[in-house]
């Protein structure tokens, strides 16, 4: 190729960074996936002011507005003692959101690691490191996670263990399944040949070739955790009270259904809402990047 | 062939759950918490609970303690419950009945829905049909199924149709002691009344259950349509002139439904956990509550069954769905093995 055309081609094509973010505009369900991810954020992170009633987030109580009906004043109603759900809404989203980043901080680092090390190296790492993943991909999640958080104590911090325990292993067999087949590439043998360290071939060969599939299930991933929490919340197993959490809130105002629907109804929607925008954009990264998960 | 493949697979079916009880078991007893302090109450002296110690055998080292329990296991003794004061096993075989019939019609309810619907959908893909059960399967993916389930209980309870809690009217009088599933016994003790009674209270937990199960089910069933659509054959039997309807029911459905069955023995695991959460909404008298209230009070045999049975119903459906898998599709009888 010559310098001219060199010099053409570059300046007729544009680069994949930006081919790829225009893929991504023009699919209209990633870009909702996108602001909706962007408005929980905004919400968590401004809710001390965005709220209509700060106070509310804690152990507030006023009997006299209680099970009031969504209006003007609360959008989302009151809750049986009173509290505006929408101020708790906004806060519950703070709760979620560390939960997030708290199971996801620690689990997709681990699950990378193994899995990197077990689709790398042959042998007893990988029968040892597959097959411990196996046993915990065999159980369903929430029994597993609902054991776990048992014989701890139900609390925050708790929950983040047991969702991190489990969540790991998803990563382990994602990030195992991609670096195996890259590891039988010959630009890895020739690597290797070059005399370059384990470290580098694991690191710098393998894994830049794994981010596109882990950056993908991650942002899938975060909607499924705050899903799971909010799940073992239900069950009141997760965040206890007063603490706004999403799950705790469904819990506590399904009591008071049907005829007060909106104390049940109102955190479940903002738990979907959440859900959703993850959900949404993980799959328009997943078309974007062209990775199989 | 598919028999030895079988009897692999079981093998380490078998490995998986006995890695299973060892992780557990270590979760179970390395964390704090004292059982027997628990189950005696706050009032206890301390010779009481040294007393449960020696009895539970709590006393002794953990590696026999596991292999105490695992013994037992094996014999269909998973220990007494502190919760209830009975055996572990005889709570569970009250609870399991109900566990199993609703999460074995949740998978009917899932195939019957989705399989047909993901036909629909692939046969006219790219129009509003298609739209249409996309926005449907993504809502039942990323809608909690505690939301489904309250959601459901709400309307159902504007129209007053469907009964909200519980698996039979008391007011019957019936007992299933036959499969001791209600739905099946009332067949064949041939009560009608009994029969649709127990549909009506079996539908709506089932439906919430079946949630993300259908909306995967569905996409699923979808593509691997579309797929086989564009095989040779496919095209042969088109250029002959074969009605369209039945290239689609008698050829390409039966290879399309191999990728639909793979991800429902999968299925099957979310359905497990999230019948806690739904039995839970509903009131059935499941192996969830029993569960739940096992955590809670720290009842470490009753867990520990409760995770085992899971895990053993994972392992005993993935099984089957192999066996249906290779009856379906004659080539990978082969080619597994």
């Amino acid at each position: 190729m010559t310098a001219a055309s060199d010099v053409a081609r570059v300046v007729d094509e544009p680069s994949n960074l930006t081919r790829a973010w225009r893929r991504f505009l023009r699919n209209p369900a990633a870009v909702i996936g996108a602001l909706i991810v962007i408005s929980v954020v905004a919400a968590a992170v401004l809710a001390p002011s965005l709220a209509s009633y700060p106070a509310h987030a804690g152990s507030f109580v006023d009997f006299r507005s209680r099970h009031l009906a969504p209006s003007l004043v609360h959008f989302m109603g009151t809750d049986n003692v009173g509290r505006d759900i929408f101020s708790r809404v906004l806060f519950g989203y703070r709760i979620s959101l560390l939960l997030v980043v708290g199971v996801l901080g620690v689990a997709v680092p681990l699950g990378v690691l193994f899995g990197l090390l077990a689709g790398y190296f042959a042998g007893a790492v990988e029968t040892a490191v597959m097959g411990f993943t196996n046993v915990m991909l065999a159980m369903p999640p929430l029994v597993m996670a609902l054991a776990i958080t048992a014989v701890l104590s139900p609390d925050l911090i708790n929950s983040m263990i047991a969702i991190t325990c489990l969540w790991w292993t998803w990563h382990c067999r994602l990030v195992y399944r991609v670096a195996k087949s890259v590891a039988a590439e010959d630009f890895v043998e020739a690597a290797r040949l070059a005399g370059a360290s384990h470290m580098h071939v694991l690191f710098r060969e393998l894994l830049p070739n794994c981010t596109a599939a882990i950056s993908v299930k991650t942002t899938l991933d975060a909607g499924f955790v705050i899903l799971f929490g909010a799940s073992l919340s239900f069950l009141g197993l997760g965040v206890q009270p007063p603490t706004p959490d999403l799950g705790t809130m469904v819990a506590t105002g399904a009591q008071f259904l049907p005829e007060m629907w909106w104390e049940a109804v109102m955190p479940g929607l903002a738990i979907l809402y959440a859900i959703l925008g993850f959900n949404l954009l993980g799959d328009g990264l997943r078309d974007m990047m062209d990775v199989e998960i | 062939m598919i028999a030895s493949y079988l009897v692999r697979r079981a093998i380490g079916f078998v490995f998986v759950l006995f890695g299973l009880s060892v992780v557990i078991f270590v979760v179970a007893r390395v964390v704090p918490g004292d059982p027997a302090r628990i189950a005696l109450g706050p009032l206890a002296t301390n010779e009481q609970v040294a007393q449960l110690h020696r009895e539970m055998g709590f006393d002794k080292p953990a590696a026999l303690q596991y292999f105490d329990y695992l013994g037992g296991v094996l014999h269909g003794d998973f220990g007494r419950s502190l919760l209830t004061n009975r055996p572990v096993a005889a709570d569970i075989a009250e609870a399991l009945p109900a566990t199993l019939e609703l999460v074995l019609f949740t998978l009917l309810l899932i195939m019957l829905v989705a399989v047909p619907a993901g036909v629909l959908a692939a046969r006219w893909h790219n129009t509003w049909i298609d739209n249409a059960s996309r926005l449907v399967s993504l809502l039942g993916v990323v809608t909690p199924g505690f939301v489904v389930a309250l959601l459901l209980q709400l309307f159902a309870s504007l129209f007053n149709f469907f009964p909200l809690t519980g698996r039979l009217s008391p007011d019957l009088g019936f007992v299933p002691d036959i499969t001791r599933l209600a739905l099946v016994d009332a067949l064949l003790k041939g009560r009608l009344d009994v029969f649709t009674d127990a549909l009506s209270h079996i539908f709506l937990p089932a439906l919430a259950l079946s949630a993300a199960g259908i909306g995967q089910v569905m996409r699923i069933t979808r593509s691997s349509m579309l797929d086989v659509a564009k095989r040779d054959h496919v095209e042969t039997l088109r250029s002959f002139g074969v009605p369209g309807w039945v290239i689609t029911l008698e050829y390409m459905l039966r290879l399309a439904c191999i990728a639909p069955l793979t991800i429902l023995g999968l299925e099957f695991a979310s359905l497990m956990g999230n019948a806690f959460i739904v039995e839970l909404v509903f009131a059935w008298p499941g192996f969830a509550s029993y569960g739940v209230r096992a955590i809670l009070s720290k009842d470490f045999n009753a867990v520990m069954a409760v995770v085992l049975m899971s895990g053993l119903f994972f392992v005993v459906a993935n099984l089957l769905i192999d066996l249906l898998i290779g009856l379906i599709d004659p080539r990978l009888r082969v080619r597994r093995t």
